[in-house]
This record gives structure tokens, C-alpha cells and sequence, in this order.
């Protein structure tokens, strides 16, 4: 199969094409098809994205399964996964099916919600895998659309705000990555990104108006990615929109959110600002380090004080993005390593939190703190479940949280012991917000009246869990599943970086050796 | 057969933990305990047939990024040895003592099963505190350190309708946390000089860490002195010591079993585990032992103290526990590592025998914990009476003077410990405070005995009429325990304390004659026993551990003859412990028995010293005012001012010009206009891609 990526990427927007023509009426019988016609082409979806994951080569570092096709105005169609990417998607088309059934009980517009996720879907994989910078651009941009729709539609009472600052926060961002790759390709002449990841920009430092650039060009390109990228993370202190857009989603919404959405940030540092602009990350990673250290302990305090529960979740979600952007610009093998296995155990994890959050959400429709308490006595597989997913979440030994942040923190410990050090007091953080939020939510006697009467969960919502579970054990018990994926690229990436900056202009070594 | 030692508590744990509904409540707690005797009769073959040589068993890859390399495997050398025996004894033994105190338990309603969740959890501890012992690199000792840790958080938890209880579990996993910060650091720390955080690789490199330097947050640390240092960071949060200890007091409001197995023989023992597991690194920190010695004989002292005027039955046993926790850490520190493993081992036994003689108690007054009310039992439940007996004898160290090892399980380890101390010390800080903490023990101890089991009944009338001996199944593991506390300091005194070649061919560590060894040929034939080597020419013994870094399951460096010296410390030393016992012994009598309104008198007399104790010298609450209260204060400062008016509000003044426009957009995205003109564009835009990628793949 030629076009394996093309099919996988445009399967769900072939759903979605087939919904917003096709299916009519609003009634019951029109939701079910709606609902069913969607599952079937996430799973679909997944089930063929399998073979990506068999044809994939781990020891070849380049693109693989490559297709390249003519588009607008010179400008090439062109896909490919690496060792990079290709567990993204695979995160993404295995997550997809879940959301869906997560979503089986909405019931307002149930045809543009399915059509909502099933083409935010389609532009996410887009992203993962497009190789062309205008094409990967369009795919990013695109995507906040089902997602603003998603917030701003079936979201919560202070849904418009929440999903104005969302698009906001988001798209300004975007708008100086454009900028900046529009003088990629003037410098160029591509937008290719192979060749682009190959090309060695300007580094030459200079100044305006007075304040010398060191790193010139690099600096202020990689500067405007990092607008884009930080923000998608999150990474403090431009996480604001995160907790809002969380609150106020769907279930769904977060859960999407969480999983894949915020990975895209860490995977474009990975994809462009490391590799492209080698120097300009160099000469900031003190300050992104820091960020991300500040991000761990700050996002941590103010969890610990959340009333929330999806908030609380949210800054949490903020926290581990702060070991992941830590471990990239740690820029060796165990902190990227540490990075990617973070951003996939997250994907897991955070969602199955959102995902706990909802259950209980649907029967009390209240995501307050204080309105529960002694879950335990009446739904006790609830609470293994949540009690499980905490522990993955403070990063257990023997679940997926923990290599990763395990990883992050030995490649970090290497550039900068300050900031290993105050990322790891997190660690002591994040389990204080985590079990204080499962002993006020689940741990004590069931005194309040509206709880009398709450049922466990059901076997949909068991069925949604499983998966979660499986995966979030399996890959602690044996990270190599997606170590030995990633493994081989990511020594690419690392030996290039430090190749580059090796052959930096001479101004710049004395910085990047400070 | 380690595999299956390793194994068999998780399967008993998943079975007893999910199957219960199939098989029902008897049977996942039959099965989980019957796995946990297999494991133990197992672990006792390998103990006794054990040879010393270290063996490795791979069983899967873990952990794989560059040169970072680690596996789940099994070390078997005598170090996880005598712990696979001292955690499947006592955990199988505290399996079936739980048949009883568990049957019926106040806390639930009736019908409710609780009994399996139990017995899974304790199950679970099993299987990772099993890791923790069997580990071969520090990750995966780390992951039954947190292992540990959550089925610790379980068990304190275990009553989860008590506030009380899961204020406890909380504590316990944050404050544990925090030392395993310091852990975390350590292993990172090795990681960054040795690449590699396997056992092996570590030990060869540690004579080179103790030249390194390594820049650590503000300056530059000796290598080899700061890894030890966070390493200990981390023991002092499973062990209890000062300053991360006051998370095990509260642990007690688990189920007494609990405490006896985690809290008192194994868990907590973790620490001191660590030290002695790392002993070729920290023979060359020499500094960070210094730290170590000096934090364990305080805790020994502060813990103590704490100790005499606690009322609650438990408490008292636990701040004993960590108070002896604090003497294993002043053997591991002064490098008497198979003292610190000796007391670890007897300590195992007579400290699970007094916490589960307490929860005998506590049984048979139907959960009444304040000896206040107690008084007078020994009539009443005389089997529990005789094991808590064996076990005051052993605590506080009854035994013939200077035989050094003819007496109970605590009187040939402890004294063992203070003998080491002084040798390494004479007339030391860490002597002192042992010697002095010992005389409390014993007062505190028997200050025990008195109030529960001898005087007048004191407090509620209908439970001392009530009053029952336990049943058998709670019996059986008092009588064996109390075997171990009585025999197994006799029994392996020379392994642990005895001369340098018995020592070393039990942990199979190399050695030789110390007169071929320091002075080559001179004496080469001379095989004599040390006894008369005392002229302090040559080498004073004549053996020596002469192993590599790594070889064998403890490290003794060229220079550390505290073992050897400790066995020819002055024979006031030597009495010092007995002497101080029998002082907290008549004490005791004095207070408890012979004037009884004593303990008041001296109680109004030195009202803010009592207070200062019984308050347990405040560290509780100096800690919610210093960490607890302001990490709330600053999150909420945080979340208002930081995110609320600093970033949000210089985000919203920039947006400021464009927000009416937005609003109008707003009000259409409710209408329901915006969503098709949304969706009519990203189609769009996919039917084009579509389009341009057929029409220009055929071109």
C-alpha cells in the first residue's frame, strides 16, 4: 500500500464527508448511525494504522513510507513517518476509538459532534506526519477549528470564553510561526522539511536597535516556533488558556486535549526547533529549562489548591508538559527519550483522569471537590480504577508515568543539576495534589445525601478503561515497546544537534559552552 | 526457586485482590497466605543452602534509552538472603495471624468484605518489598521502594472512613516522597558519573567516585560523599529517621498486623537495607557516614524519649521501632554492616512479636489502644502475656554479660551495636546517645508490661470483664516468633558478629590472613585465632576482608577494623548496655509498681518537659507551619495573583481592543451560523488536499 498514510490520515474525514452529506434528520435513529458510523471509522482507522506500526523500521532514521505528490503552487503534498512521529499517530488512532465511545452519551447535535472529532482526527494525524511545511501548517492551524468548536458547542456553562481564549492563546502563537516560515523558505528556497531539517540557517549573531542576538537568525526563528509550540504545550507562563478549556469541555474535548493535542507542541520541538535551529535552541535552553522547572513546581502549588477537579487535573497535565519540554531541551538521548516515552504515557494517563472525571460528571453533573467524598463505599471498581490512574499519574514505578519522568530527569540532571533538582521536588508535589484529591473524592464515609444513590461504573465505561490500563502497565513493566521504537531517531536527532552546534560559528561555541 | 519466592505474593495478591467473588472470602485468604508459606519455605532453603556467591537471574529488559541500560533481575547474594527470610517469615506468619484479627472487624458493617482487600494488600507489600531486597540496579529498587510505599499508603488507609487513617496514608506516601527526592537525585547523580545504575558497575567505580568532584547546585561535592548523602536521603524517609519520621506514628492507625509487618520488621528496615546494599560506596563516603551515624544515634535518643510518655499502645512500640532503627543506622554509619544487618534480623522478630502481642491486646479489649485503660491482664490473656514478655526480654536486652552472645535476640545484636560505636568512637556522641537510649528502652518497655499487664484494671469495667485470650490462629505466629526472638541472636551471632572469616565466608566476602595479607610470607603459615593476636603489631586480627569493592554482599574497605575492634572494646563498655537496662528496669518497677502515684508526681513537677515529649517534641506542628500551610498559602497565591491577575490580566489588556469584535462572533457561534461557515472551510480545505494529492501523484 502506497498511500498507507494518506488512508489512515483521511479514513475519518471520509466518515465525516459521509455524515455531513448523507445522514439526515434529527432523531434518535439519525444519532445512533451518526455515533456507530463514527466508532467504526476510528477503529477502522486504528486497525489500519496497525500496519504502519508493522511496515515501520526502527533502525532506518529516515522518513519512512514516504509519498510525495504535486500541490498548490509548487508547493509539495508530502507525508512520512520516523521514529519520531509514527508513535503519535499510533497515540492518536488508538485513542480515537475511545473518545467516541466516551461520547456514546451526548445528545445535542450529535451528527457535528461526531463530524467535529472525526475531522480533528483526520488533522491531527495530519500533523504528525505531514512533511512539508505549508502543508503541516495548514493541518496545524486547521485543527483548532473541530477543537474551538468542540469547547465553544458542547462545553460547559463558561464555554464562549473558554473557548475564545483557547483560539486566542492558540492562534497568535501560529501566527509568528508563519512568519518565521515564510523567511524559511525565502533563506531556503523549500519547504521541504527533510531538506529544511538538513539546511544550516544563518547563525551569525547581530543586533537591534542595540540588543545583540546571539545565534541572529536561528535565535529569532527558533523564537517564533517556540511562541507557537510553548503555547500549545502548555508551558508556564502561558498555560492560562489550558485549565479554562479543560473545565469547560466535553469529557471528550479533554480527553482529546490532553492526549493528543498538547503532545503537538512537544512533537514540533522535536520536528523543527531542535533539528532546524540548533543554535538558536541552544543559546535559550537555560531559559526553557527553567521554564519548564518553574512550570513543575508552580503548576503543582496551584493544583494543590484547586476546587476543581478538571481543573486540578488540568494544572497537573501543565506540570508533566514541564518535564517533557525539560527533558527535550535536555538534548540528549535519555532526556528526548524521556520526553516522547512522557508525552505517550500522558496521552494514557491524563486522558483516563478526564475520563474518571466524567463518570462521576455524568451521574452528578458537578466537577466540585467538596460535592463528593466516600465514593469508595458504593463504587469500588471506580475506585480502584482512579486510585490506579493517580499512581500513574505521581509517576509509580511499574507504570508508563514514571520511566518517563525517570528519563527526563536523568537527561536534565546532565545539563543543569538545579533544575533536576527542583523538577524533582515535584515529584513530591504532585503526589501531595494527587492524593489529596483522590482521598476528598473517594476516601471517607459516604455522608452526603445526593451520593446515596450513585452507581458504579458501567460496562461501557469499564470497556473505555481497559485499554487504558493495559497500556499504562504495559509500558512500565516494559518500556521498550516504545523505546526501542523511538531509540535509533532519536540518536539521529542527538548526534546531529550536537554536530551542528559543534560547527557553529566560533561567537556562538563560547556561548553554547558557557 | 527465587523466582518463585518473588512471585508467588503477587499472584496471591491478584488472585486474593480480584478472584475473591470466584472462590470467595476463605479461599483468596487461604490462597494468599498458603503462597506466602510456600515463599517462605523456600527462602529458608535458600538461606541455609545459600553459599555466599552472589548469582544473577535475569528476567526481562526495563528500562533502555543510550547507555542506560537496567533489567528486572534477581541479586541473590546473603544480603537479600537474610531479607527474604526475615519478610516471608514474618509476612506469612502475619498472614495467619490476620485470620483472627481480622475476622471481625469493628470498623465495617456487616457483610461487608474487606477481608480480601486485606490480604491483597498484604500480599502485594510482599511481592514489592520482595523486589526492593531482590533488585540489581537502583531503578528497580526504587520501584519497591514506591512499592512499598503505595501498599503502605493502602494498608495505613486501609480503614478509608476514618478521617484519621487517610490523613495518615497521605503523610506516610508525601513524606516518604521526599526522601525518595533525595533517592531520585542519588541515582541520577550515579547515573551522570558511572553511566550505569547497576549494582555491579557502581561498586567498581566507587574508588573512583571518592576521587571525583561533581557541581551540584551551588558548589562542588566530593562524588563519592554527596551520592551516599542523597542515597541516605532517601533511607531516612523509609526508615523513619529524624526529621521524615513523623509520618510512622500516625501510620498506626492501620490495622495492627499491619504495623507489625510494615511499620515494625520490614519495610522500615528498608533504609538500613540500602546502607548496607551500597556499603562498597559507602565505605568511601566517609563524611555522609559520619552524617549517618550522627542522625541514627539522635533519632535512637530523640525517639526514646518520646517513647516514655506515650500513652497509646502502638506509639509507644513505634517510636521504640524507629528508635532501633536508629541503632541499626549507628552500626551501618560506624561500618559495621552485618551489625546493622544483625540487628535488623533479631529486630524483625521481637519487633513483630510485640506488635502482634499489642494487637493481641487490643484484640482481646476489644480495640481499646490506651494502656491507661488496661491493667491487670496478665491473668487474663497469659499466652499473649508470655510472647509480650519474650519480647520486652529481647528489646531490652537480656542476656548474660559478657558472654556476648548467650542471651535473647536483642541482647547479642544490640549490645553488638554499641560495642561497634564505641570502637569506632570511643567515648563517641553516637556510644552516649545509644547507651542512654538503651536505658530508656527498657524503661519504656517494661513501663509497657506494668501498665497493661500487672496493677489494678483500670478504665471501662465491661471490657475487662470481657477480656479474652485470641485464638490460636493468632497464637501460632507469637509462639514462633517468640522462638526467633529467643534463639537468633545465639544462633547467628558468629555469622554476623562473630570473627572476620566467619563473617566473611557468610556474606562470601574474600578474605585472608591478615599476616600474609599485610606483611606477605612473614607469618604465612601462622593460622591462629585472633583472640591472641593482641599485640597490636602487624594487623591485630588474622583475617581480613580483602574483596574488591562488589565482591561479596558487603564491602569492609582496607581500613575499617570496627568489627574487630568492637570485640575488644573495655569491659565497662561492654556492661553498659546490661547496666543501663537493668536502671530502666528498676525505674519502671519503681514508677509502675512500687509507687504507682510516682509517674504523676514527676509528671506535675516537670509539666513543660512532659508536655515537650508527650507532643512529641512538636516536630508535627513546626512542619504544618513551615511546609504544610505555606505550600497552600502560595499555591492560592499563585493561582489568584499569578495566573489570575498577572497573566491573564496582561493578556486580556492586550486583547482589550479586539474583544468586542469577539463577542460578536460570540453571539453567532451560539446561532449556530459559525459552525457551518467553520466546517464549510476545513472541508474545504481536505476536499483540495484530496484533490491535489490525486491529480498530482498521477501526473
Amino acid at each position: 500500500m502506497d498511500n498507507l498514510l494518506s488512508i489512515v490520515t483521511f479514513i475519518p474525514a471520509l466518515a465525516a464527508l459521509i455524515l455531513a452529506l448523507f445522514l439526515r434528520g434529527d432523531d434518535e435513529a439519525a444519532a445512533r448511525n451518526a455515533k456507530w458510523l463514527a466508532m467504526i471509522a476510528t477503529s477502522a482507522t486504528f486497525i489500519v494504522s496497525l500496519f504502519i506500526l508493522f511496515q515501520f523500521d526502527p533502525s532506518d532514521t529516515g522518513f519512512q513510507m514516504v509519498e510525495e505528490g504535486a500541490w498548490l503552487m509548487g508547493m509539495s503534498y508530502k507525508m512520512g513517518v520516523d521514529g519520531i512521529s509514527v508513535l503519535f499517530v499510533m497515540l492518536t488512532t488508538f485513542m480515537m476509538p475511545l473518545v467516541i465511545a466516551a461520547s456514546w452519551d451526548v445528545n445535542t447535535r450529535v451528527k457535528e459532534y461526531m463530524i467535529a472529532f472525526l475531522l480533528l482526527e483526520t488533522l491531527m494525524l495530519g500533523v504528525f506526519m505531514a512533511l512539508d511545511l505549508v502543508l503541516f501548517y495548514v493541518f496545524f492551524e486547521a485543527g483548532l477549528i473541530p477543537m474551538f468548536l468542540i469547547i465553544g458547542i458542547w462545553g460547559g456553562a463558561n464555554r464562549i470564553y473558554a473557548s475564545f481564549k483557547f483560539f486566542l492563546y492558540t492562534f497568535l502563537g501560529s501566527v509568528l510561526m508563519l512568519v518565521a516560515m515564510v523567511a524559511m523558505f525565502v533563506d531556503a528556497g523549500t519547504t521541504d522539511i527533510p531538506t529544511l531539517m538538513s539546511h544550516s540557517f544563518d547563525a551569525q549573531g547581530f543586533s537591534i536597535l542595540g540588543v545583540q542576538i546571539v545565534g541572529g537568525m536561528q535565535t529569532l526563528m527558533f523564537l517564533a516556533f517556540f511562541a507557537s509550540f510553548a503555547v500549545k504545550m502548555p508551558m508556564w507562563p502561558v498555560h492560562t488558556w489550558l485549565p479554562d478549556a479543560h473545565v469547560q469541555a466535553p469529557t471528550a474535548g479533554s480527553v482529546v486535549l490532553a492526549a493528543i493535542l498538547l503532545k503537538m507542541g512537544g512533537y514540533g520541538f522535536l520536528r523543527f526547533s531542535l533539528p532546524m535551529f540548533p543554535v538558536g535552541a541552544d543559546v535559550l535552553t537555560p531559559l526553557i529549562l527553567w521554564m519548564s522547572a518553574i512550570a513543575i513546581v508552580y503548576t503543582s502549588l496551584v493544583a494543590l489548591v484547586q476546587e476543581d477537579m478538571k481543573k486540578l487535573i488540568a494544572y497537573s497535565s501543565v506540570a508533566h508538559m514541564g518535564y517533557v519540554t525539560m527533558g527535550i531541551f535536555a538534548a540528549n538521548q535519555q532526556g528526548i527519550d524521556g520526553a516522547i516515552f512522557q508525552m505517550i504515557s500522558h496521552g494514557f494517563i491524563s486522558a483516563a483522569l478526564f475520563l474518571a472525571v466524567g463518570v462521576i460528571y455524568d451521574r452528578m453533573h458537578t466537577r466540585e471537590i467538596d460535592a463528593y467524598g466516600g465514593l469508595v463505599n458504593r463504587m469500588p471498581a471506580y475506585a480502584l480504577i482512579f486510585l490506579f490512574f493517580t499512581m500513574a499519574n505521581v509517576g509509580l514505578p511499574g507504570t508508563s508515568g514514571f520511566v518517563g519522568e525517570f528519563l527526563t530527569l536523568v537527561g536534565v540532571f546532565q545539563v543543569n543539576t538545579w533544575v533536576a533538582a527542583v523538577a524533582t521536588a515535584g515529584v513530591i508535589l504532585s503526589a501531595a495534589y494527587a492524593l489529596w484529591l483522590y482521598r476528598r473524592v473517594v476516601m471517607g464515609d459516604l455522608i452526603k445525601e445526593s451520593l446515596r444513590t450513585i452507581s458504579d461504573m458501567t460496562t461501557r465505561e469499564r470497556a473505555i478503561f481497559a485499554p487504558l490500563v493495559v497500556m499504562t502497565l504495559l509500558l512500565g513493566v516494559y518500556p521498550a515497546l516504545i523505546l526501542d521504537i523511538i531509540g535509533p531517531s532519536v540518536e539521529a536527532l542527538v548526534s546531529n544537534y550536537e554536530t551542528a552546534l559543534a560547527s557553529a560559528p566560533s561567537a556562538i561555541q563560547t556561548a553554547a559552552s558557557r | 526457586m527465587e523466582t518463585l519466592i518473588l512471585f508467588a505474593p503477587l499472584v496471591g495478591a491478584i488472585i486474593a485482590g480480584f478472584g475473591w467473588r470466584l472462590i470467595g472470602e476463605k479461599g483468596a485468604m487461604w490462597v494468599s497466605t498458603g503462597l506466602l508459606f510456600v515463599a517462605c519455605f523456600f527462602s529458608w532453603v535458600v538461606f541455609l543452602t545459600h553459599d555466599g556467591v552472589m548469582e544473577k537471574i535475569q528476567l526481562m529488559r526495563w528500562i533502555e534509552s543510550g547507555s542506560l541500560s537496567t533489567d528486572w533481575a534477581i541479586r541473590m547474594d546473603r544480603l537479600t538472603a537474610i531479607m527474604l527470610i526475615v519478610i516471608t517469615t514474618v509476612s506469612a506468619l502475619v498472614h495467619l495471624y490476620s485470620f483472627g484479627y481480622m475476622a471481625d472487624d469493628p470498623q465495617w458493617k456487616e457483610g461487608e468484605s474487606y477481608k480480601p482487600r486485606f490480604f491483597a494488600y498484604l500480599s502485594f507489600f510482599t511481592f514489592a518489598m520482595l523486589m526492593l531486597v531482590t533488585a540489581d540496579n537502583l531503578v528497580q529498587m526504587f520501584f519497591g521502594w514506591e512499592g512499598v510505599g503505595v501498599a503502605s499508603y493502602l494498608l495505613i488507609g486501609f480503614y478509608y472512613r476514618k478521617p484519621s487513617a487517610n490523613a495518615a496514608a497521605i503523610k506516610a506516601f508525601v513524606v516518604n516522597r521526599v526522601g525518595d527526592f533525595g533517592f531520585a537525585l542519588g541515582i541520577f547523580a550515579l547515573f551522570y558519573l558511572t553511566d550505569s545504575i547497576n549494582f555491579d558497575d557502581i561498586f567498581a567505580a566507587a574508588p573512583a567516585l571518592a576521587e571525583m568532584q561533581i557541581t551540584f547546585l551551588w558548589t562542588e561535592w566530593n562524588a563519592a560523599n554527596l551520592i551516599a548523602f542523597l542515597l541516605f536521603i532517601g533511607a531516612m524517609g523509609k526508615s523513619a529517621q529524624l526529621f521524615l519520621h513523623t509520618w510512622l506514628p500516625d501510620a498506626m492507625e492501620g490495622p495492627t498486623p499491619v504495623s507489625a509487618l510494615i511499620h515494625a520488621a520490614t519495610m522500615v528496615t528498608a533504609g538500613v537495607f540500602l546502607v548496607c546494599r551500597m556499603s562498597p560506596l559507602m565505605e568511601y563516603a566517609p563524611e555522609a557516614m559520619a552524617f549517618v551515624t550522627f542522625l541514627g544515634a539522635t533519632t535512637a535518643f530523640v525517639a526514646a524519649t518520646i517513647g516514655l510518655v506515650q500513652n497509646d499502645i502502638k506509639r509507644v512500640i513505634a517510636y521504640s521501632t524507629m528508635s532501633q532503627l536508629g541503632y541499626m543506622f549507628v552500626a551501618a554509619g560506624v561500618g559495621a554492616y552485618s551489625v546493622a544487618m544483625f540487628h535488623l534480623f533479631t529486630h524483625a522478630f521481637f519487633k513483630a512479636m510485640l506488635f502482634l502481642g499489642a494487637g493481641s491486646v487490643i484484640h482481646a479489649m476489644h480495640h481499646e489502644q490506651d494502656m491507661r485503660n488496661y491493667g491487670g491482664l496478665r491473668k487474663k490473656i497469659p499466652y499473649t502475656f508470655m510472647a509480650m514478655l519474650v519480647g520486652t526480654l529481647a528489646i531490652t536486652g537480656v542476656g548474660i554479660p559478657l558472654t556476648g552472645w548467650i542471651g535473647f535476640a536483642g541482647f547479642a545484636s544490640k549490645d553488638a551495636v554499641i560495642e561497634s560505636a564505641f570502637a569506632a568512637g570511643p567515648m563517641g556522641y553516637a556510644f552516649w546517645m545509644l547507651v542512654i537510649a538503651a536505658l530508656f528502652t527498657s524503661f519504656y518497655s517494661w513501663r509497657l508490661m506494668f501498665l497493661t499487664f500487672f496493677g489494678k484494671a483500670r478504665g471501662d469495667k465491661h471490657t475487662h470483664e470481657h477480656a479474652h485470650e485470641s485464638p490460636s490462629v493468632m497464637l501460632i505466629p507469637l509462639g514462633v516468633l517468640g522462638i526467633g526472638s529467643i534463639f537468633a541472636g545465639a544462633i547467628w551471632y558468629s555469622s554476623f558478629f562473630g570473627k572476620t572469616n566467619e563473617i566473611a565466608s557468610f556474606f562470601g566476602v574474600p578474605y585472608a590472613e591478615a599476616s600474609e595479607h599485610a606483611d606477605a610470607g612473614d607469618h604465612g603459615d601462622v593460622k591462629d585465632d585472633h583472640s591472641d593476636v593482641k599485640d597490636g603489631k602487624a594487623k591485630k586480627t588474622s583475617y581480613v576482608f580483602t574483596g574488591k569493592p562488589g565482591e561479596g554482599a558487603i564491602y569492609t574497605g582496607p581500613d575499617n577494623h570496627v568489627i574487630h575492634d568492637a570485640h575488644y572494646v573495655p569491659t565497662w563498655v561492654k556492661l553498659s548496655p546490661f547496666i543501663s537496662m537493668v536502671i530502666g528496669l528498676l525505674l519502671a518497677l519503681w514508677f509502675y509498681i512500687w509507687d504507682p502515684k510516682m509517674p504523676k508526681r514527676v509528671m506535675e513537677t516537670n509539666r513543660p518537659l512532659y508536655n515537650f515529649l508527650l507532643n512529641k517534641w512538636y516536630f508535627d506542628e513546626i512542619y504544618d507551619v513551615v511546609f504544610v500551610k505555606p505550600a497552600s498559602m502560595i499555591g492560592r497565591f499563585f493561582w489568584k495573583r499569578g495566573d489570575g491577575d498577572v497573566i491573564d490580566g496582561t493578556l486580556n489588556g492586550v486583547a482589550m481592543g479586539i474583544v468586542p469584535f469577539f463577542t460578536r462572533l460570540a453571539g453567532r457561534a451560539q446561532s449556530g451560523y459559525i459552525f457551518t461557515y467553520a466546517f464549510a472551510m476545513v472541508i474545504g480545505i481536505l476536499v483540495l488536499v484530496t484533490w491535489m494529492t490525486f491529480s498530482g501523484g498521477a501526473q
